[in-house]
C-alpha cells in the first residue's frame, strides 16, 4: 500500500525529502546532542551504559522518525484505532505478565527489548481520539455519546496504569487525552465544572491515594518536614538547580550530581542537573530549544490541510508542552513530585521511541501537507 | 467519504484555531512562570544554594589537637608529647579481612579477649572509617608489622602524637594525668565538647584538669569533598591547629625528685615554697603512681593495686590530706599570744612531765615528757616542745583569739583557691564554728588541745608550709603559685600579718632554737654550716587518744599497728640568715616529728640552698636574654 501510494503521490520521494521541517529536525537534533552530554555528565565523564545506551537509542529512534515522515498521514490516519487497541492490549499484558520493577509493573518483555506500553500510550491516545474527532461533525461534538464515547477511551488506558500503579504517567494520559477534547471544540463549561468537581473531591482522592502519594503531596507542601526521607529529592533537586547560579558550575562540575547527590539523575531529574552545570543562560536556552519545537510542531498543524492533522499536531505540541512543564515545576519544586520524564532529554527508551513517533506522525504531517484525509 | 460539509469543517477549524490561540497565549504564560522561577532559584537565591551544596559536598574532619606542654622552673619538660606507635586498619580498603585480622593478631600476639574487643569495634563502625587496632605498640612490634606490610594489604602502621610523663611518678600529684575523654568530661566542660574527637585525651586530675582550657590548643581541620554517602571524595584544605600552651612550673625537678626519694616506702607530703614569691619549689604526696599508664587506659589489676593500697596512693596528701598540725601549731600559739598581749617573752610555766599532769575541772593534759621539762619560758618551751607550756598559753589565750591568727597565717582555707579542685580548706575552730557546726558550747578542755594542734583543728600540708613562709619571712602576706607566670596581684600581698614585727622575730629565734640549739626537738637534724642553718618546728600528731595503758607501755612506734601510729611533722625555714625557703614535712603514721620528719629537712635544705643560686642566675640568664 505504501508502495502504491508513494509512486502515485503527486509528491515524489525527494519532494518529500524537500518538504521535511529543517529547523524542527535541527532543534530535535540539538537537543538529542544536548542529552547526550547531559548523559555523559550523569555517567561522571565517562561514557559509560548510560551514554552509550541512550545515544544508540537516539539515532535509532531518530532514523525511525525520518522513516515514519515518508510514510503518508493517511496512514497514520487509518492506524488510529488499530494501534491504540493493540497499545490497550500491551497494557492488559503488562498487568498480567509484566516485569515488575521497584514496585510496580511497568514493562513487558519482548525478549530483544523492554518496553512500557504507558508511555506509548501517550502518543496513541492523541492518534487515537485525533481519529475519533476528525470524522465528528461539529455539533456532535458535544453529544453525550461522544463525550461518554471519548472518556472511555481516555478512562481504560488511565485505570490501566493507575493499577501498575504508576499514577504519574496515568495522568499524563488523561491530560493528552482532554487536550485533544478541548481542540476537538468540548464545550468550555464541561471543562470548568469537571476541574469544579475535581477541586470538591480533592480530599476523597487525597483519602484513596498511596501512603507513599500522600507524603509527596504533604513533602511538596513543606519539603522540610522530612528533609532526609520523603523531602531529600526535592530539596536536592532545589539546592542543585539553585547552587548552578546564573551561568552554571561547569559542565562535569555539578557536584550534587557527581557527588550522587541528586535522585534520579538520569530519567525524571536530568533537567536538574543540566541546570546546576549550565545554570540560568542554559535552562533558558534549553527552554527556548523546546520552545522552537513546540512552535515548529504548531505550525505545522496550522499548515497542515487536514483536521486530522491539525488536531494531532496541535494536540501532541502541546502535550509535550505540558510534559515539559508538569517536568520542569516538579524540580523546581512548583509541583508534587510525580514520574513525568522530560521529553528526549530523559533516559528511557519507551518514552524517546514514543515522542519520536509523535514526532515522527508531526513530520508526515508536514510532507504530506497538501493531503487531505476524508 | 468526500462528502463532508464544507461549512461544518470551517466551524471546526474555526473553533481549532480560536482554541489554539488561546493556548497558545496560556504556554506563554506558563513558560514566563518556569523562567521567573529558574531566575528566583539560581539568580536570586543563588547565594543560599550554593551556600547548602558546599554544605551537601564539604565535611571537615577534626584532628585530636596537639596538647600543650608542662616544663619546669628551667624549662625541662615534665609532661610532654611523644610518638606513640599505632596500628590503623580500614576495613574497605582491606581485601581479605579475616585474613589480615587474624594475621595482625598472630604477629601482635594479641590475647582471645583483645581479639574480640576489635573485632566488636569493627563491626560498629562504617567500612571507611579508621578502626584503631593498637594504639601504643613497642618499637620491636611496631617494626615487626613494618616487616610484614607486603603481607598486610590495607593495614597501616602510623605514628600519632601522645602524653608522656617523662619523670613518672615525681609530678603524678601536681601535674594529674590524661585519659580517654568521658561523657562526664563533654558534659562539663564546653571546649572539650567543641574539640572533641575519638580518642582525645584530656586531663582528669591535677594541673592537667585545672588548665583544660589552656592546654587543649586546637584541632587540625582536614575539609573534604564528600558524596552523598559521606565518603571522601578529595582533600580540599588542611587547616593546621594551634599546639596548646606550655605552662611554665616554678617547680625544680631535682628537689622535686629529692622529695620522692625521701619519700620512697612512706606514705606523705613534702612542699617547699619561697617565702617571698610564694612559687612551689617541689610539692609531693608520696606513694606516688606512674601517670603514664593512665594515658591508654590502666589495666584492671594495676588500677586494683593503686585503688586498694593502705597508703593512698591516688590521694594528693600535700593538698588534700587534712592533719592535726600537733606541735607544728606552736609558733602560731606563741604569736597569737604575744600579739595579743596575754605572754611576755618571759612567762614561765612549770612542767613536771606526764607523771605530774595539768589537771583542769577533772580532765588530765600531758606533756609528751614523762620527767616534764622543768620551769620553762617561751624560747625554751618552743625548743623543746612543752605541751605544758602551752596548755597554759592556750588557756589564757582562748581559741577564739588563737583562730583568727592562724586564719591570718592561711589556716583554714584553700591556698591555691581554684588551681587545684581536690585541696581540702582544712578547719580552724573556734567556739562560733563549733555552736554552728556541731550545735554544743566549746569547752576549755578543747582550747587547752588546740594549743598543741590536737583536738578539731584540721591542716593540710601545703598550709602549714605557707604558715611557715610567711613567719619566715617577717610576717607578710603571700600568695603560693605553681605556673612561673602567674603573677599573683592581689592587693593585700606583702601586707603585715603583725601587730609588733618583734613578735615574729622572737618567734623565728624560738624556731631556730628548736633546731640549732641542745635539747631542741630537732637538733639532731642541724646543719651546722650557716650558709645551711635552718629553723623548724616538730611536730607529732597523734591518731588515737593516748590512754593510760599505753603510756604506762611506752611502745617504740614499730611496735605499734600501723594505723595507730603518729603521724610525723616539721615545718621549717632557711637559711636562717636570710631566710628564703619554708617547707612542711608530713610522714603518716611515721612516729615523731623529730626522729622521722625533721631529718628528711637536712637533706633538702642542702639541696635547696645549693640550687639557690642557679635559680637565682636562671632568672637573671633570663632577663639578659631579652
Amino acid at each position: 500500500m505504501y508502495q502504491y501510494r508513494r509512486f502515485n503521490n503527486k509528491n515524489g520521494f525527494f519532494q518529500k525529502f524537500g518538504n521535511l521541517d529543517y529547523i524542527l529536525l535541527s532543534c530535535l537534533l540539538i537537543l538529542g546532542f544536548i542529552s547526550l552530554a547531559t548523559m555523559y555528565s550523569t555517567d561522571g565523564g565517562e561514557v559509560l551504559f548510560h551514554t552509550r545506551s541512550h545515544f544508540i537509542k537516539f539515532v535509532i529512534f531518530f532514523s525511525m522518525m525520518i522513516v515514519i515522515s515518508f510514510i503518508n498521514i493517511k496512514f497514520w490516519f487509518s492506524l488510529g484505532y488499530l494501534s491504540y487497541a493493540i497499545i490497550l492490549g500491551m497494557l492488559i499484558w503488562t498487568i498480567n505478565f509484566g516485569i515488575t520493577a521497584s514496585g510496580s509493573k511497568r514493562w513487558i518483555d519482548l525478549y530483544f527489548l523492554n518496553i512500557q506500553p504507558s508511555e506509548l500510550m501517550k502518543i496513541f491516545i492523541i492518534l487515537c481520539l485525533a481519529k475519533y474527532f476528525h470524522r465528528m461533525k461539529a455539533q456532535h461534538v458535544n453529544s453525550f455519546y461522544s463525550i461518554s464515547f471519548s472518556l472511555i477511551i481516555i478512562f481504560v488506558p488511565m485505570s490501566l496504569v493507575i493499577i501498575q500503579p504508576d499514577l504519574g504517567t496515568s495522568l499524563l494520559i488523561a491530560i493528552s487525552g482532554i487536550v485533544v477534547l478541548w481542540f476537538a471544540g468540548l464545550n468550555h463549561k464541561y471543562f470548568f465544572y469537571s476541574c469544579l468537581l475535581s477541586i470538591i473531591s480533592l480530599p476523597i482522592i487525597i483519602s484513596f491515594l498511596k501512603p507513599y502519594q500522600k507524603l509527596r503531596v504533604l513533602t511538596f507542601l513543606n519539603p522540610d518536614r522530612d528533609p532526609l526521607g520523603a523531602g531529600y529529592q526535592i530539596i536536592q533537586s532545589k539546592i542543585a538547580v539553585g547552587s548552578g547560579g546564573f551561568t552554571g558550575k561547569g559542565f562535569l562540575k555539578g557536584t550534587q550530581s557527581y557527588l550522587e547527590f541528586l535522585p534520579e539523575k538520569h530519567t525524571d531529574f536530568i533537567f536538574t542537573l543540566f541546570s546546576e552545570e549550565f545554570g540560568f543562560i542554559g535552562s533558558v536556552l534549553l527552554l527556548l530549544i523546546y520552545s522552537i519545537i513546540i512552535y515548529r510542531v504548531i505550525r505545522i498543524g496550522a499548515l497542515s490541510r487536514s483536521y486530522f492533522a491539525k488536531l494531532f499536531c496541535y494536540s501532541f505540541g502541546t502535550s509535550i508542552f505540558i510534559y515539559i512543564v508538569i517536568n520542569m515545576s516538579m524540580v523546581l519544586g512548583l509541583l508534587p513530585i510525580v514520574g513525568s520524564p522530560l521529553p528526549i532529554m530523559s533516559y528511557g527508551g519507551s518514552s524517546m521511541l514514543a515522542t519520536m513517533i509523535g514526532f515522527g506522525i508531526v513530520m508526515s504531517a508536514k510532507t504530506h501537507s497538501q493531503q487531505s484525509i476524508a | 467519504m468526500i462528502n463532508i460539509n464544507i461549512s461544518d469543517s470551517a466551524t471546526k477549524l474555526n473553533s481549532l484555531n480560536r482554541r489554539m490561540f488561546i493556548l497558545a497565549t496560556a504556554k506563554i504564560i506558563i513558560l514566563g512562570g518556569i523562567v521567573s522561577r529558574l531566575f528566583f532559584l539560581q539568580v536570586k537565591e543563588n547565594k543560599k544554594y550554593l551556600t547548602l551544596s558546599d554544605k551537601n559536598r564539604i565535611r571537615e574532619w577534626k584532628l585530636p589537637p596537639i596538647r600543650g606542654e608542662f616544663q619546669d622552673y628551667f624549662g625541662n619538660t615534665i609532661a610532654g608529647n611523644f610518638e606513640a606507635y599505632q596500628l590503623h586498619i580500614i576495613p574497605e580498603e582491606v581485601e581479605d579481612f579475616r585474613y589480615v585480622i587474624y594475621r595482625v593478631k598472630e604477629l601482635l600476639e594479641l590475647s582471645e579477649k583483645q581479639f574480640k574487643k576489635i573485632v566488636k569495634k569493627k563491626n560498629e563502625i562504617k567500612p571507611w572509617e579508621t578502626l584503631i587496632v593498637a594504639d601504643n605498640l613497642s618499637w620491636e612490634k611496631f617494626s615487626k608489622i613494618n616487616n610484614h606490610l607486603y603481607d598486610l594489604n590495607g593495614v597501616k602502621p602510623v605514628i600519632s602524637i601522645s602524653r608522656d610523663y617523662p619523670y613518672k611518678e615525681n609530678f603524678t600529684h601536681v601535674l594529674g594525668y590524661v585519659s580517654q575523654a568521658n561523657e562526664n568530661d563533654l558534659l562539663t566542660n564546653e571546649n572539650i565538647k567543641e574539640k572533641f574527637v575519638p580518642g582525645l585525651k584530656v586531663g582528669k586530675t591535677g594541673l592537667e584538669k585545672s588548665f583544660e582550657q589552656k592546654l587543649i590548643g586546637s584541632n587540625s581541620v582536614e575539609r573534604y569533598e564528600v558524596n552523598a554517602y559521606g565518603r571522601r571524595i578529595s582533600q580540599l584544605a588542611f587547616q593546621k591547629g594551634d599546639k596548646g600552651e606550655t605552662i611554665k612550673l616554678t617547680i625544680d625537678t631535682k628537689i622535686q625528685e629529692l622529695t620522692n626519694e625521701l619519700l620512697k616506702e612512706k606514705a606523705g607530703s613534702i612542699c617547699v615554697m619561697d617565702i617571698y614569691t610564694g612559687a612551689i619549689i617541689a610539692m609531693h604526696s608520696s606513694p606516688s603512681f606512674d601517670p603514664n599508664s593512665f594515658v591508654f587506659g590502666i589495666s584492671q589489676d594495676e588500677w586494683q593495686l593503686i585503688r586498694n593500697n593502705p597508703m593512698k596512693p591516688l590521694v594528693n596528701k600535700s593538698l588534700s590530706g587534712n592533719y592535726s598540725p600537733g606541735s607544728t601549731i606552736k609558733p602560731i600559739v606563741a604569736l597569737s599570744a604575744l600579739e595579743n598581749e596575754i605572754i611576755k617573752p618571759d612567762f614561765t610555766v612549770q612542767c613536771k612531765g606526764h607523771k605530774n599532769p595539768l589537771e583542769l575541772y577533772g580532765q588530765t593534759y600531758h606533756c609528751w615528757k614523762k620527767e616534764g621539762h622543768g620551769f620553762v619560758n617561751l624560747r625554751e618551751a618552743m625548743k623543746q616542745s612543752c605541751d605544758t607550756y602551752f596548755y597554759e598559753v592556750a588557756r589564757r589565750l582562748g581559741v577564739d583569739r588563737l583562730s583568727v591568727t592562724a586564719k591570718k597565717f592561711g589556716l583554714g582555707q584553700k591556698v591555691f583557691k581554684d588551681v587545684f579542685d581536690n585541696e581540702k580548706k582544712g578547719l580552724v575552730p573556734n567556739t562560733e564554728w563549733k555552736k554552728n557546726a556541731l550545735g554544743r558550747n566549746w569547752v576549755l578542755g578543747e582550747t587547752i588541745i588546740t594549743g598543741i594542734g590536737q583536738g578539731f583543728i584540721q591542716t593540710t600540708p601545703i598550709q602549714l608550709c605557707l604558715m611557715t613562709a610567711q613567719i619566715a619571712n617577717g610576717g607578710y602576706k603571700i600568695y603560693p603559685k605553681i605556673v612561673a607566670n602567674d603573677d599573683n596581684q592581689y592587693a593585700d600581698k606583702f601586707t603585715p600579718l603583725y601587730k609588733k614585727s618583734r613578735n615574729i622575730k622572737i618567734v623565728q629565734d624560738a624556731m631556730f632554737s628548736s633546731t640549732n640549739e641542745v635539747r631542741g626537738t630537732s637538733y639532731r637534724s642541724r646543719l651546722d654550716d650557716p650558709n645551711y642553718r635552718f629553723a623548724g618546728k616538730t611536730g607529732t600528731s597523734q591518731v588515737k587518744k593516748i590512754t593510760e595503758l599505753d603510756r604506762e607501755l611506752d611502745l617504740k612506734t614499730f611496735q605499734i599497728p600501723y594505723e595507730e601510729r603518729d603521724h610525723a611533722l616539721y615545718v621549717a625555714f632557711g637559711p636562717y640568715k636570710s631566710p628564703r625557703y619554708a617547707l612542711s614535712i608530713i610522714i603518716e603514721h611515721g612516729g615523731s616529728g623529730g626522729t622521722v620528719a625533721a631529718p628528711l629537712a637536712k637533706k633538702l635544705f642542702k639541696m635547696i640552698i645549693d640550687r639557690h643560686e642557679i635559680r637565682k642566675n636562671y632568672d637573671n640568664k633570663k632577663y639578659l636574654n631579652i
